[in-house]
């Protein structure tokens, strides 16, 4: 049996768990992002003791909302710009005097939507949109952001202290989006979460643990976001693209923390779990016809975590599915990646061609993944000395060790 | 709220007076002028003459000093400006998007500070 949570760790865990909803409705209630995350650490604070001495109230969550409510006619009261926050205050006494009702953690309104929109809005920049979103809705501690990013924890604080005096000072809504914007709002609330995905999915070493963190915590935003707005399919092509990159995470990397290639992973060690889910989701959207390039780039994956091995995999699908890629988001990365299938699939010149086309406009130059791919064309067809060539600019492009230990042993396999 | 829209080009971006051009830029801000007037979020709005015309202003010790031309050289001006009452962010950001200069030149949106008494 395991030892059951001390009182620590349970008002840690509610804490974390019920974080992003309770600061969501005590934005939505102050209209100011510090003064709400302030009255909620208070409230935490609180919590301890008052817990220690009384035991776990019915609803932790109810708990510390109502608790951070006072907290915060308090700090009102304190105000010296009291004027200004009237309106806020007397709004907070009236919930205080309401008749006392069954304290149900359900009773709190669910305002993260308005809250990730607000986070990920385009005023603010990209980096900082990151930091905000895993601070409020994510919970994470600033340290563990600055350190995520691997930046340091005054700078880290600094950009979120900017970011909402910004928000407070600069009229970024606090709502969902208008029908018109959307389409695009989401899009940067799903690159936002992308982003912290493969933070955590591109860290292979070190301080690998916290990161992975990184991935789990975008799969949980994303699983939000979905149950929030169901009617954005490409909210569900991001969650099932990530879960199934994430299922090979423990397949990535052998013993000694080298790189694994799809082609050598294996494929017993993938979680089936995640797949399945991921397999299931795109099942759900992709007949819905509002196909986005998320929602393509999970069917690729798919495809691969589908096939029972690599000589397996149906490449003209793949192939097929990168030029519809291609027709919605048309990039030479994409491209690349189409040759490689298009190599497997129909032959090596026209991968060649398609490769050569892709690095016309000088894109490729110093693009460490066109050179590995074009070394690897160029070993099938027997061209050793132009593949070592290719893996040798590589290695030189690259700024990851294991990346380039595992581009010299192909070296060495020639 | 009320944001003010600070039009900003470089020399010789806009269409010129004289130019086929021009006609319908003025129009263009014209009709942009209607638009924000009608919907009820216009409080105010000016061109300014050029930054050739500009003078700078400084007290020291006391002695008002006057300088012919802005204080630092900048390759985008000031061009005027629009002071809009909006709703929030997003919306000031839709009527921004429509001030003509946009597609040349930028609009920068500054929030006016409510002062608390």
């Amino acid at each position: 049996m395991l030892p059951p949570f001390s009182l620590e760790q349970t008002i840690e865990k509610t804490a974390r768990e019920e974080w992003g909803r309770i600061l969501a409705a005590l934005v939505k209630t102050l209209g100011d992002f510090q003064l709400a995350e302030d009255c909620l650490q208070d409230s935490i604070v609180s919590a301890m003791s008052h817990w220690q001495k009384n035991g776990l109230p019915n609803s932790p969550a109810a708990w510390l909302m109502k608790t951070a409510r006072r907290k915060a006619i308090d700090r009102l009261r304190r105000d010296k710009n009291f004027a200004s926050k009237q309106a806020e205050l007397s709004y907070l006494l009236d919930l205080e005097n309401q008749p006392p009702g069954e304290d149900q953690s359900d009773m709190i309104p669910d305002k993260r939507l308005e809250m990730i929109f607000t986070c990920c809005h385009p005023a603010l920049e990209q980096k900082t949109r990151v930091a905000l979103t895993l601070r409020t809705l994510g919970g994470l501690s600033t340290d563990e952001i600055a350190h995520a990013f691997l930046d340091k924890s005054e700078a880290m604080q600094r950009r979120l202290s900017r970011a909402k005096q910004k928000i407070l000072l600069s009229g970024i809504p606090y709502q969902i989006p208008e029908q018109a914007l959307l389409p695009e709002r989401v899009n940067s609330v799903l690159s936002v979460i992308y982003l912290i995905f493969n933070e955590g999915y591109s860290a292979s070493s070190g301080i690998a643990l916290t990161r992975a963190d990184l991935t789990e915590e975008a799969i949980r935003l994303a699983r939000i976001v979905r149950q929030l707005l169901p009617d954005q399919l490409e909210v569900s092509g991001l969650l099932a693209l990530m879960l199934l990159h994430d299922s090979r995470r423990f397949s990535r990397s052998g013993e000694q923390g080298e790189m694994i290639s799809l082609e050598n992973q294996n494929r017993v060690r993938w979680d089936y779990a995640k797949i399945d889910e991921g397999c299931s989701i795109l099942e759900d959207v992709l007949p819905r016809q509002q196909v986005g390039p998320y929602q393509i780039q999970a069917a690729i994956s798919a495809v691969h975590a589908q096939s029972p091995s690599w000589q397996e995999t149906d490449w003209s699908q793949i192939a097929a599915l990168y030029e519809l890629l291609h027709a919605m988001q048309p990039s030479s990365v994409v491209r690349l990646n189409q040759a490689v299938a298009v190599s497997h699939a129909h032959s090596l010149e026209v991968a060649l061609k398609m490769l050569d086309e892709a690095a016309t406009d000088g894109a490729m130059d110093s693009y460490q993944p066109y050179f590995a791919a074009r070394a690897d064309l160029m070993a099938r067809s027997g061209n050793k000395e132009e593949a070592r060539r290719c893996f040798l600019r590589a290695i030189e492009l690259s700024d990851n060790a294991r990346e380039k230990a595992f581009l010299e042993n192909k070296i060495t396999r020639l | 709220m009320q944001f003010m829209c600070l039009i900003y080009s470089a020399d010789g971006t806009g269409p010129k007076p004289g130019t086929p051009e021009f006609g319908p830029y003025m129009k263009a801000y014209g009709d942009f002028t209607e638009t924000v007037r009608s919907d009820g979020k216009f409080v105010a709005g000016d061109a300014l003459q050029p930054v050739a015309t500009a003078t700078t202003v400084s007290v020291r010790n006391n002695k008002t000093e006057t300088m012919d031309g802005p204080f630092a050289e900048t390759k985008e001006q000031l061009g005027g400006y629009y002071l809009l009452d909006c709703e929030d962010l997003d919306e000031a950001t839709k009527y921004a998007a429509m001030i003509p200069t946009a597609t040349h030149g930028r609009i920068e949106i500054r929030p006016v500070v409510v002062w608390d008494n």
